[in-house]
């Protein structure tokens, strides 16, 4: 299955979407990277790149981020990863989280996972 | 300019400034953004300082090199990403130096304010560090590279008058631009922050 990492400068933040997501999706490969290794607030390039490796099973691993150094850091870690299969995703945390993680559970690729995740964009709630 | 020795000399200093100015700094940040420059900086140097002797048998590029990766994997906020990206960029363009001169710099500073852009994808008068940064390497390109102190006090003059720019304009980029109009009237943390760096370079030549 393809691999989600939740990047926020929150670690409850990042666990709260992932807690959020199992609900939908218990079986998807999926993790919370939120806050620094002390706990404290910020984004920390050992944990983002520990929690990608966790969840890459082959069939890539699409990363979704909060802002700011949330974004700068995963794009870091990409960098410093090389590979085409890891990638970030652009949309709204929440909502791309839910629609990844049950795309991922359901065995769909990377490409239409990513593309799940981007549908967020249009779900619109009011 | 400078030696090798001189250079590690230059990062304790300027870990030392910033760890002098962490409260300011994060004060300016809690003023329009998410109150951590400082205290981040501040965390980030303090174990630049503790890797430095690791690497005190190394050229001036891996040395700048081992900050930057040394700022990103301890900073935690935006500044991490960014001055890591700066002083990893700085590094490549030292390579293998054991000195640097004027022009070094030159190029050193360039490939700095190169890294922050290609990482914060930001342009000159967002309300950023590159409001600082830009105007200092004009000046300093304008001074001429003949007399090092020289240089290095007119792109510290510029870099300051960069950060007063700083209060005049509504920030577009990173966490300020939350506040919009709101953010005008303060100065930007990351500008100050490397105004503080540019001058203990200054002092220290």
């Amino acid at each position: 299955m393809v691999g989600i990492v939740i990047v926020s400068h929150s670690k409850t933040l990042a666990e709260g979407v992932v807690e959020f997501c199992r609900v939908m999706a218990a079986e998807a490969p999926l993790v919370a990277a939120g806050g620094m290794e002390d706990g404290s607030f910020g984004t920390s390039f050992e944990r983002i790149k520990a929690a990608v490796e966790s969840v890459n099973q082959g069939e890539g691993v699409l990363v979704l981020m909060d802002v700011g150094s949330a974004v700068m850091t995963t794009e870091m870690v990409l960098e410093d990863i090389g590979d085409d299969t890891v990638q970030m995703v652009d949309c709204p945390l929440v909502e791309g989280a839910i629609a990844a993680a049950v795309a991922a559970e359901g065995g769909l690729d990377f490409a239409a996972v990513k593309e799940e995740a981007l549908s967020a964009w249009d779900a619109r709630k009011l | 300019m400078a030696s090798k020795d001189q250079v590690i000399e230059i990062i304790h200093k300027v870990a030392a400034a910033i760890e002098r100015e962490a409260q300011f700094l994060t004060d300016l940040d809690n003023a329009i953004g998410d109150g951590d420059h400082g205290i981040n900086l501040s965390r980030g140097f303090k174990k630049v300082e503790e890797e430095l002797p690791v690497v005190a048998d190394k050229d001036i590029g891996a040395i700048l090199k081992k900050v930057g990766m040394t700022l990103v994997s301890t900073v935690g906020g935006a500044s991490g990403p960014l001055y890591g990206t700066a002083f990893m960029k700085a590094g490549d363009a030292v390579k293998d130096h054991v000195s640097i001169s004027a022009d070094d710099f030159i190029a050193v500073l360039e490939a700095a304010i190169g890294g922050v852009q290609l990482r914060g994808k930001a342009e000159k008068g967002e309300k950023t560090m590159l409001d600082a940064m830009l105007p200092a390497l004009d000046a300093m390109k304008a001074a001429g590279t003949a007399d090092a102190k020289a240089m290095l006090d007119a792109g510290v003059k510029a870099a300051k008058e960069g950060v007063e720019y700083t209060k005049t304009i509504i920030a577009t980029k990173g966490r300020a631009s939350y506040l919009g109009e709101r953010s005008i009237g303060h100065q930007d943390p990351g500008a100050t922050s490397f105004t503080v760096m540019l001058e203990t370079i200054a002092e220290a030549i």
